[in-house]
């Protein structure tokens, strides 16, 4: 008999638990994600960076300082083997005050008691060697050289084709409404599509894990969103910087990070501006917290690209759970339950390892099943992008499918044929409205110099077209956020609604 | 495709389709790239009147007026490819670019003696213009929602408001009210409107939808789509006065906030740009700082009327000529062009006594009863007013830039 799993929420946790228990044999595993799609909430918004693994104390925060770690040294071979968009710059953690070198220094303790690889301290002289773009005034730094940047939207749906390629099933658009407990024991998870039996359920949804926690009948804590905001220049405009840069932590904050992001354009943000229980989809930016981080950045590096070349500010929410401890446990009762809650950051970092303790210390150790390598497990993903091919790649491309040949996001050169493999891979994934962020996240399209302007039309026209929806209602994110309204005459017939 | 060309055009519109015609006509082997799958650029998705008045002396629409130079272009029997893209100009040598091609056919490789680069400009989104709040659906650029609406047939919204008050944005409240859909305000920054007089009275005042002068969208609000919007006042310096914000209902926020030159392309074979115009800088050939590459319409300045832009394309096409017939345009004494008293551009920025020049130029602040003044070639021009709004368009003859011997300065002066 199969072990029947139901993990809900595709965020990169949850996503990243599949991946995990798509490897080993006996097990039904069900994803189960409220949203359209993978990614879309929590992972889809954040700064992408891969933690070197010295910002917990491993006294206060044992687990977390361990998973960081660990995660950030399986993301290189995850990204690698799932083709995820990564580099690995290195951090540079900066003193800006004589007396932040303290900071530095109990930083620089933290890495020997994580074991984290090269971290040492740096001079002002060697900091602007290492940065020439650092504030020249800055005392010098603690350098990071494991840090990492990845494209986190693409890793969740990453994770997810990758799982389901090995046998997991993918259930978007599907809301849990309930937790059926008997006699003590999980029997699995009620939905607006139906009930989907389960002999553990595995909660990683986010923003809302509080709400389904309590679905279990266990209500002992609450996840509030901490919001941060960001500015994205354009691919072109600098002065930029090479490697990770952020500010030496204060009792206050943790200051921001400018980074130069997968896709070129510098990043800065974000803000850590905790909202109340109830705003859980509050991504709105504000002006005051783009302001903030406007400052904070100008005292961090020498030069901005100018405010003209920005592309995009956008806001994240990230899950913040009470006295910031993950919670990740199994429990008595009910049996076969298992939080995977209040994953702060580092948590995009330690996601991989996070899935590998779920697996083996709480489903195996705690609840006893037996864990059997699958003889085959595929961990490959085969995407590629038309612009990354080598030329002669290229061209074989194109002749094989014209399509490969007609480039229809201009700012960031991604091709007809790119988006239909993404939305073949989106449809074999088992999503089941395929959307212009759905596209967006998989191929980069719209997120360049013209953000859409140019090629959405396009898109939402392929879309239409691949899918037999009518253009205007294609949708950017589900329902309610169709592209249109109607054809050109639809007001003018009176046939509103 | 063969492997080399006198001129590639880079662009489709109206600039490269004018470039083109004028090149070949001149003799020259001619290659034409377009990025989108038909000839003809935006005045395809301009259904409106006002195009032409000057180049053709007729008022046409913008698709009768591009179907005029379509048909021209198809005349002369020009290479082209549509749904084709320009991934790299490599400036090879002085006589020769390399160009890298990407199209339905296949991957091409193309050495072109001149460049002429008529991409067109991209509209300035909601992120660069200090808009905050929510990344909702219903929120469109003008051009985008003109495509969707006149290219593709579907309607963006039903309640709208629109951001900025430049002729496209008066184009498009028209436009809109006259598919069914209520116009609630066109909100502009400045303290006057950016589109021509005309364009306000038929645009605006005929259809009664309000216009919020000095004012700004500062937020989007809604939760799947734009649900409303909050205007702010702003003071003389542009900025948001706190406490006079407004909230207006609608479903759809449509951004007609200006346009920047597109340049990717020409950008890294290392065109000096100006930060002004954010188009290259430009000589009196239409050159750009790399020889051989010319530029023309609204990637080299953005210009209002679309006879400009052919206007252009045909003197970037002569430019390529001279070019390609010399072997590289012959040493010249350049003048500058220095921008005056309430000069914001001007375009060329080089100017030698070889031949005639148009200069394109826009002012700073509106005025009543000036002087335009060259006070180095001693020129001057009776102007009853001067907008930012409408360029400044005006022809200085070769005598007159010999005159000169270093620089030309373009100033407005008042009239007393």
């Amino acid at each position: 008999m199969k072990t029947r799993i139901a993990i809900i929420g595709a965020g990169v946790v949850g996503a990243s638990i599949a991946r995990v228990l798509s490897q080993y044999e006996g097990l039904e595993v069900h994803l189960i994600e409220r949203n359209v799609d993978a990614g879309m909430g929590v992972s889809k918004a954040n700064t992408g960076i891969i933690h070197p693994g010295h910002e917990d104390d491993p006294e206060k925060h044992p687990l977390r300082a361990k998973l960081c770690v660990e995660g950030n040294r399986l993301w290189y071979q995850w990204t690698k083997e799932l083709r995820i968009p990564a580099k690995w710059p290195g951090e540079l953690m900066v003193a800006l005050e004589e007396e932040d070198i303290k900071v530095a220094e109990y930083y620089l303790e933290l890495a020997q008691k994580n074991g984290v690889p090269g971290v040492r301290l740096v001079d002002r002289e060697e900091l602007l060697r290492l940065e020439p773009n650092v504030n020249p005034n800055a005392a010098g730094a603690l350098w990071a050289p494991t840090a990492g940047v990845m494209s986190s939207p693409m890793a969740a749906v990453a994770l997810t084709e990758n799982a389901v390629d090995n046998g997991v099933k993918f259930h978007p658009e599907t809301e849990v409404r309930g937790i059926k407990v008997e006699n003590g024991e999980v029997k699995g998870v009620e939905t607006n599509r139906g009930f989907i039996e389960a002999d553990i359920v595995i909660n990683a949804a986010g923003l809302y894990a509080d709400r389904i926690s309590a679905m279990a009948g266990i209500d002992h804590f609450t996840i509030r969103p901490r919001k941060g905001e960001y500015y994205i220049f354009d691919d072109d405009a600098g002065p930029k910087v090479r490697r990770i840069v952020h500010q030496t932590p204060t009792p206050t904050t943790k200051g921001v990070y400018v980074i130069t992001e997968m896709n070129d354009g510098v990043m800065i943000g974000p803000t850590a501006e905790d909202l109340p229980e109830e705003a859980k989809d509050d991504t709105s930016t504000t002006r005051e917290g783009l302001e903030f981080v406007w400052e904070m950045a100008k005292k961090l590096v020498k030069g901005l690209p100018p405010r003209s070349r920005v592309i995009r500010t956008f806001a994240g929410l990230r899950p913040e759970p009470p006295d910031g401890r993950w919670i990740i446990e199994a429990y008595d009762d009910p049996w076969g339950f298992i939080n995977v809650a209040g994953i702060r950051s580092p948590g995009l970092t330690a996601a991989p390892a996070i899935a590998h303790y779920v697996a083996e210390e709480l489903i195996k150790g705690k609840l006893d099943v037996k864990l059997t390598k699958k003889s085959r497990w595929n961990p490959y993903r085969n995407a590629f992008w038309f612009k990354a091919l080598p030329r002669e790649k290229q061209a074989e491309l194109v002749k094989e499918n014209p399509s490969h040949g007609r480039v229809i996001c201009m700012c960031r050169t991604i091709t007809e044929g790119d988006i239909l493999d993404a939305i073949a891979r989106m449809k074999k994934m088992g999503v089941r409205t395929i959307t212009l962020d759905g596209v967006k996240l998989r191929t980069g399209v719209t997120g360049g110099t013209c953000q859409g302007s140019f090629c959405r039309v396009r898109i939402a026209n392929i879309i239409a077209r691949e899918t037999g929806v009518p253009l205007w209602k294609v949708s950017i994110k589900g329902e309610g956020t169709e592209y249109g309204i109607g054809d050109i005459k639809v007001l003018l017939r009176g046939e509103e609604e | 495709m063969r492997s080399e060309y006198d001129v590639v055009v880079i662009g489709g519109g109206p600039a490269g389709l004018a470039a083109a015609i004028k090149a070949k006509e001149l003799g020259l082997n001619v290659l034409l790239i377009e990025s989108r799958e038909f000839l003809g650029g935006i005045p395809m998705q301009c259904v409106h009147p006002g195009f032409g008045i000057h180049y053709f002396k007729e008022d046409l629409t913008g698709t009768e007026f591009i179907h005029r130079i379509i048909e021209r272009f198809r005349e002369l029997d020009i290479e082209y490819y549509t749904n084709a893209h320009v991934l790299e100009v490599a400036p090879y040598s002085y006589r020769h670019k390399i160009l890298r091609i990407v199209t339905e056919e296949g991957l091409f490789e193309v050495a072109a003696k001149t460049v002429i680069y008529a991409a067109g400009a991209r509209e300035r989104h909601m992120f660069e213009i200090g808009i905050t709040g929510h990344r909702v659906a219903g929120i469109y650029t003008a051009g985008e929602a003109q495509t969707m609406m006149d290219i593709y047939g579907v309607m963006p919204g039903k309640e709208i408001v629109i951001v900025g008050s430049g002729d496209v944005g008066l184009i498009m409240a028209r436009r809109f009210t006259l598919e069914g859909a209520k116009v609630k305000a066109v909100i502009e920054l400045m303290p006057y409107p950016g589109g021509l007089t005309r364009n306000v009275v038929q645009c605006l005042e005929d259809f009664g939808i309000p216009l919020y002068l000095s004012h700004a969208v500062t937020r989007v609000e809604g939760k799947r789509r734009v649900e409303r919007v909050i205007v702010t006042k702003v003071d003389e310096k542009l900025r948001p006065i706190p406490g006079t914000e407004e909230s207006i209902e609608c479903d759809t926020v449509v951004l007609a906030a200006g346009l920047v030159p597109y340049l990717k392309v020409i950008e890294k074979a290392g065109v000096e740009i100006d930060p002004v115009t954010r188009g290259p800088v430009v000589n009196s050939y239409l050159e750009t700082s790399v020889p051989g590459i010319f530029v023309a319409g609204n990637a080299l300045v953005i210009n209002d009327l679309v006879d400009y832009v052919v206007e252009q394309g045909e003197e970037a096409a002569m430019g390529a000529y001279e070019f390609v017939k010399n072997g590289g345009l012959p040493a010249l004494k350049w003048r500058k062009l220095v921008k005056g008293r309430n000069i914001r551009l001007a375009v060329p920025h080089y100017l030698a006594d070889t031949k005639d020049v148009t200069i394109y130029a826009r002012v700073g602040e509106p005025e009543e009863n000036v002087r335009l003044r060259f006070p180095e070639i001693g020129k001057e021009i009776r102007l009853p007013f001067v907008k930012p709004s409408e360029m400044i368009r005006v022809k200085l003859k070769r005598e007159e830039i010999a005159r000169a011997k270093d620089r030309i300065t373009m100033e407005v002066v008042r009239d007393e």
